[in-house]
């Protein structure tokens, strides 16, 4: 490397003499700034090699000068977030829930948090904005099928509903298939009636005979007025507020194949696991729904 | 008596498959049985009717024949990838086009892979094969090695991808990216490698040329490093001799490791060596110019083919994987920066000299575009592969771009070159039906590319820096919804690239065609077998 890097034109440089096909090759030397940032990579490259874990050795791997480690960065950054937030966390705990929206501090936490826990547990369901999905209430409405109080939701969150590993769990009798105990006729005449008992166009006469059919076999669960009853998680069919739809086709579907909606226990775990949420997140996503409207 | 040999193999092969086929297990494994049924039903046919008349090629002249089939092959497969790329990039952007009576067999989960298989391999793979096949006689001065062999390796490779392509759509797939295929069609490939690998070292030693050309290097490179990734990759126990599934040899974080070593290589030797063979070939043909650099062709060959090799750990960062690995990959992907422009250099240096014919030149321009991108995706990729880039860029749509920019813009359009090199030259024509056309196509797709790309990185670097957003407290900003609604108009302009690119496609199809069929025969090509002094 001792010549100065004269520039070479394409007059000068002579073809290594090869032909292949027609092709030739011309001797050009290696381009000057190629190689110096070839070798700069390469020289950054053993210096951050020697900085960092890298060469595997008999008994693992060196550790690098600096004692870096992702692992450790993010154990440290979940500590850091973790000791922040536990003196509010104690507080939210040992806080009455519905004492929460009435101290300042827990309030603006609680919207905070709250809104972050349903973000990325309970969006994918209720949707990013709460309102809900086809077969997943909205949570936005004063509708509630399971209680609508702090506490009920609090319940709802905790041990969830027909969550299967959470003995605590919402455990309501699943709405039945119909199809399998009533004639055709009969869920075409008790559709007719869920129709009219909640305002919409109906064959008269057809409601008429649903009646009977409703009070002999949905009132047990839905009441004698069809407005519901949370201690069996039966919604109210009067209000024009439909969990799976309110048209004539799916009430048809829903009386015939039955509905049993599963929510997860997010705050359960069998003995010694983590549960997926804290009792201050669950505390705190409760308080976040209970404030967006329909909170009793 | 050769082709007797080959029909009591066939009729084995095809009793054999027939048996597999009653007792198949699964969907997949019963239609892939078939389908091998019959491809040896077919191939005795033709050994059949063909028998006894021997070869009547001359030992002199090149076998051009499986070179026009594969070049068929790749125009073909590339428009179907097309399509089914901009069929997922519209489900992606509309859900609704997932449709319900699809559901299981077309719809996004399924064409995904499809797509990537369709266009590496089906497309990226039969233009390679055809490629290296004219580039290997010509600047070997030789026929290809093993007579119908290479024919052999033409049919074996397509009708492994049609197996492939079945199992995926009914649902054998082993889940590895770019390796999905079950173990009996993993076992086929290997089979057909090896034969390819003797084709293509067989014509070399029988070269009459004293030295190697650069561009056989490449190729030679990519397929020794294929067949030792594929295999190594694909170890794995069959649950039934006549079931699809499969037990991966590995698990756990050392499966996703060889997974990732396979996967990066199949970008650096599969796209990358591959299509640098192609390079070197026909950039310095179809510009008629010297090769700009030898020491640069063989320092950067060298160093590319070393430092590859290394580099997979770039794609597990931040994972279960051991921070050393993830170090090395990432410092050896710096490495790689250099190395990898050592070609772009080589390539657009080539072309000093004779830059007007970028203005009057098509492909020519088709070329220097294809170069500008690999070295541009070659920029981006050791950049991705540092950690702190990686933490936002990781599982987001720019990688989606940087895939698309390297597959669309290098390999697509100097595939496109060498397509409009190749075509006229053997079929004996005298030049292309339409330039003009080139020149749309040359348009449709650098414009597509583009979109594509650019659309991408906005998408990606959006969606990580929502991912990441926290407020005052440290609580997440974004749900993971906002940022799939947020990304919609960039899904749509994507989905807009695509429909561009592909219709270049389809216009390259027809000028191909169109140069085969109404442009009149030129008398005076040669085939022989000369070296070239
Ligand atoms: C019309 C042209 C094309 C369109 C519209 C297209 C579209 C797409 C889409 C929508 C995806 C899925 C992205 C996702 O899951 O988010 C994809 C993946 C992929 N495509 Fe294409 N594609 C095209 C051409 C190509 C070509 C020519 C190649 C290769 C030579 C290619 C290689 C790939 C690969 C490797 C992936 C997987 C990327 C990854 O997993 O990171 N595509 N493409
Ligand atoms: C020096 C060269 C290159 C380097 C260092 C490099 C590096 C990278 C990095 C860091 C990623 C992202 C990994 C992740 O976060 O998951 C990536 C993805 C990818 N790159 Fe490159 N890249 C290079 C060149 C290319 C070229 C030329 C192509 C194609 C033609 C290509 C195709 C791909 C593909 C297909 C993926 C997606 C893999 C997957 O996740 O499915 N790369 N590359």
């Amino acid at each position: 490397m001792t010549e100065k890097p004269v520039k070479p034109t394409k007059v000068e440089v002579e073809t290594t003499g090869h032909e292949w096909d027609g092709i030739e090759e011309l001797n050009t030397p290696l381009p000057r700034w190629w190689l110096w940032i070839f070798y700069a990579c390469v020289v950054w490259a053993l210096l951050y090699s020697v900085a960092y874990p890298a060469w595997p050795l008999v008994n693992g791997a060196t550790p690098g000068l600096l004692g870096a480690s992702t692992r450790k960065a993010v154990e440290e950054d979940i500590a850091r977030f973790d000791a922040r937030l536990a003196p509010i966390e104690a507080k939210l705990v040992e806080t009455d829930l519905t004492e929460i929206s009435a101290d300042p501090d827990l309030a603006n936490y609680t919207q905070n948090a709250g809104a972050a826990v349903f973000r990325t547990w309970c969006a994918q369901c209720h949707g990013a904005g709460a309102g809900g999905n086809v077969g997943y209430p909205n949570l936005l409405d004063d509708d509630w099928i399971h209680g609508g109080s702090i506490e009920d939701i609090y319940t709802t969150v905790m041990h969830g509903i027909r969550a299967t590993d959470d003995p605590d769990t919402r455990y309501v009798a699943p709405m039945a298939a119909w199809s399998e105990l009533l004639e055709p006729e009969e869920i075409s005449n008790v559709v007719e009636y869920v129709l009219l008992i909640s305002g919409q166009d109906h064959d008269a006469a057809m409601a008429g005979e649903g009646a009977l059919v409703f009070e002999d076999n949905c009132a047990a669960c839905h009441g004698e007025d069809g407005k519901g009853m949370r201690e069996m998680g039966s919604p109210n069919l009067t209000d024009g507020i439909w969990l799976y739809g309110g048209d004539r086709a799916t009430i048809t579907e829903t009386v015939a194949y039955g509905r049993a909606g599963v929510m997860p226990a997010w705050g359960y775990a069998e003995e010694g696991a983590i549960p997926r949420l804290s009792e201050a997140d669950v505390r705190a996503v409760a308080a976040y729904v209970h404030s967006l409207g329909g909170g009793e | 008596m050769w082709d007797f040999i080959k029909l009591i193999a066939l009729g084995a092969v095809a009793v054999l498959a027939a048996l597999a086929a009653t007792q198949a297990r699964d969907l997949p494994y019963l239609v892939n049985a078939i389908e091998v049924v019959l491809a040896a039903a077919i191939a005795g046919y033709w050994i059949y009717k063909t028998r006894g008349q021997g070869s009547s090629a001359s030992p002199y002249e090149y076998n051009d024949g499986v070179i026009r089939a594969g070049v068929i092959a790749t125009v073909l497969w590339g428009v179907v990838g097309f399509l089914v790329g901009t069929t997922i990039a519209f489900q992606l952007a509309f859900p609704a086009l997932n449709f319900e009576w699809a559901q299981g067999y077309l719809n996004f989960g399924k064409l995904r892979p499809l797509h990537t298989s369709a266009v590496i391999f089906a497309f990226g793979g039969n233009a390679l094969i055809a490629t290296s096949f004219y580039v290997v006689q010509r600047t070997s001065a030789a026929r290809l090695f093993g007579g119908n062999l290479a024919w052999f390796v033409f049919w074996g490779y397509n009708l492994f991808i049609v197996l492939a392509a079945t199992g995926y759509i009914l649902g054998a797939t082993q889940s590895k990216e770019y390796a999905e295929p079950e173990w009996y069609v993993d076992w086929w490939l290997t089979i057909v490698w090896v034969f390819y690998l003797i084709v293509f070292l067989g014509t070399i030693f029988k070269r009459k040329e004293p030295h190697i050309y650069v561009a056989n290097w490449f190729y030679l490179s990519f397929i020794v490093t294929i067949a030792m990734l594929h295999i190594v990759n694909n170890l794995a126990i069959p649950v039934s001799f006549f079931g699809s599934k499969s037990v991966q040899l590995f698990s756990g974080v050392q499966d996703a490791m060889t997974q990732w070593w396979y996967g990066h290589n199949a970008v650096g030797f599969f796209l990358t060596a591959g299509f640098l063979g192609m390079m070197y070939y026909f950039v310095p043909k179809q510009a008629e110019r010297p090769v700009y650099s030898y020491k640069l062709s063989i320092v950067h060959f060298w160093a590319l083919i070393f430092l590859y090799i290394w580099a997979g750990p770039h794609h597990l960062h931040y994972t279960a994987l051991p921070d050393w690995a993830s170090t090395l990959g990432m410092v050896f992907s710096i490495m790689l920066w250099m190395p990898s422009w050592g070609g772009m250099i080589n390539g657009l240096m080539t072309l000093s000299g004779a830059w007007d014919k970028l203005r009057t030149d098509p492909v020519i321009r088709m070329m220097v575009v294809s170069v500008g991108f690999y070295g541009m995706s070659t920029f981006e990729g050791p950049m991705m592969s540092i950690k702190a880039v990686n933490s936002l860029s990781h599982y987001t749509d720019w990688t989606i771009g940087h895939v698309h920019s390297g597959a669309l813009g290098w390999n697509g359009m100097i595939t496109f070159g060498a397509l409009y090199f190749l075509v006229p030259r053997l079929w004996s024509r005298e030049r292309l039906y339409s330039l003009t056309l080139v020149s749309w196509h040359f348009w449709l797709a650098t414009i597509g590319i583009v979109l594509y790309a650019s659309s991408m990185w906005v998408s990606g670097i959006m969606q990580g820096l929502m991912w990441r957003e926290v407020d005052s407290q440290g609580f997440l900003v974004n749900a993971f919804a906002d940022t799939v609604a947020a990304m919609h108009p960039m899904y749509v302009t994507r989905g807009i690239g695509g429909v561009l690119y592909l219709t270049g496609g389809v216009i390259m199809a027809y000028n191909l065609w169109a140069t085969v069929a109404k442009q009149p025969r030129n008398e005076s090509a040669s085939v022989a077998a000369v070296p070239a002094e």
